[in-house]
């Protein structure tokens, strides 16, 4: 048997005080002990809005000390080959860094 | 000699320095502050309260703004004249404008982005004046910009996601001040947390001649254009900061016409492809080798 979309979506959360807050993390190099030269939060609690612009001191130094400090890695970008005629080029930031951490909201 | 954006006639004296445009080309703005007369500041807020008609894209900009009206006046100004026939050259064609009023404890901050759409010019860049006729505070939430970020090709808004760079700035500035920035960087507008509105009027304007030596080049060998064509950026303090400077130089080249010019080597250095043969070479004589022996052989 099965039910609507919308109804299982719609199933209790199994931890229902718990929620996400993500940092991504922009290094100068693939690294993940290298500068922080960007960076951006967003608040799965609902508590704080971080937005464009919010902050000129970075979170952390380094891409090593979120770790250190209890944030888990996700996702880091991978690298690129250059195509030949556009080595050169630029535009995104290459080397972006996905953390999270579970909070409790209780 | 009248400063006059719609026929060209700049005093050279008013017209930017190499120094100056070295910083608009590591930068991607250059900023003249508190320009504009307190008697036109004044004046500029029933203007922009009221609107400014739009036009099509491409006017040239005596027939968008005649002579008599307020923004003529604001483009006459010998600075501004001066600096806007520097970067785009006479008679530029005026793209569009914009009146940006931030009402108080108003609005919600921008998502970081650069106008237009992903531009694939290299050789030819648009510029925007922004105008603040009245002075703003970090409470007032102005514009915030990343310099350096101007070179890098990126599509509008998808940069959202980045909300804050090292060496990002908030603008503050006097009021009367005009910036003019590349039309590639980094940008977006701040809330404002303050009780008074913000006022910003925002020209694009394209170029109508070819970008080469618009500016006074009198001072062309100052040590200081190269020191701050080299100008590093926290956001780009490794490998991203050498494509940086390579893209710098480039530019340079198409604005000056100097096709050697280098910043650091890079450009200079793949272009060493030698084709002479040296002597040890002439021997005629080949090992074995060819295609190869075959599979099994």
């Amino acid at each position: 048997m099965t039910t609507t979309i919308e109804t299982a979506f719609d199933a209790p959360l199994a931890e229902p005080h718990l929620r996400q807050q993500l940092l991504v993390l922009y290094l100068s190099s693939s690294a993940l002990s290298s500068t922080v030269v960007g960076w951006t939060r967003y608040d799965g609690t609902g508590a704080s809005s971080p937005t464009m612009g919010d902050s000129d001191e970075a979170p952390y130094d380094t891409g090593v000390e979120a770790l250190v400090d209890g944030w888990r890695l996700l996702q880091m970008s991978q690298l690129q080959p250059h195509p030949r005629g556009e080595e050169y080029d630029t535009g995104y930031l290459p080397f972006e860094f996905l953390f999270e951490r579970i909070v409790s909201i209780s | 000699m009248t400063a006059s954006p719609s026929t060209g006639r700049v005093d050279r004296k008013h017209l930017m320095t190499s120094v100056e445009m070295a910083h608009f080309v590591s930068h991607g703005s250059f900023r003249l502050d508190g320009v504009v007369p307190e008697s036109m500041n004044e004046r500029a807020i029933d203007v922009l309260d009221t609107g400014i008609e739009p036009h099509p894209y491409g006017t040239p900009v005596e027939d968008a703004y005649p002579q008599g009206g307020f923004v003529r006046e604001l483009l006459d100004l010998p600075a501004v004249a001066g600096a806007l026939q520097s970067l785009v050259g006479p008679r530029p064609a005026v793209d569009h404008h914009a009146v940006h009023v931030r009402p108080p404890h108003g609005g919600n901050a921008q998502d970081m982005h650069g106008d237009a759409v992903l531009d694939t010019r290299t050789d030819a860049f648009d510029v925007q004046l922004m105008y603040y006729p009245r002075e703003v505070t970090l409470e007032q939430g102005g514009t915030l910009s990343v310099p350096g970020t101007h070179l890098r090709r990126i599509n509008e808004g998808a940069i959202g996601r980045y909300q804050n760079l090292r060496g990002q700035t908030r603008l503050t500035c006097p009021a009367g001040t005009v910036v003019f920035l590349h039309h590639g960087i980094w940008h977006g507008g701040r809330r404002n947390d303050s009780g008074q509105p913000r006022y910003m009027f925002k020209i694009r304007f394209n170029p109508t001649v070819r970008q080469l030596r618009l500016w006074n080049t009198d001072d062309i060998d100052d040590p200081q254009v190269r020191a701050t064509l080299a100008t590093r950026f926290e956001w780009a303090n490794g490998s991203q900061g050498r494509l940086e400077l390579i893209n710098r130089a480039k530019l340079w080249r198409v604005l000056t016409g100097d096709h050697d010019f280098d910043l650091d080597y890079y450009l200079t250095r793949e272009r060493i492809r030698p084709t002479t043969l040296a002597p040890g070479a002439t021997d005629p004589r080949l090992g074995a080798g060819g295609a190869g022996d075959g599979w099994g052989a």
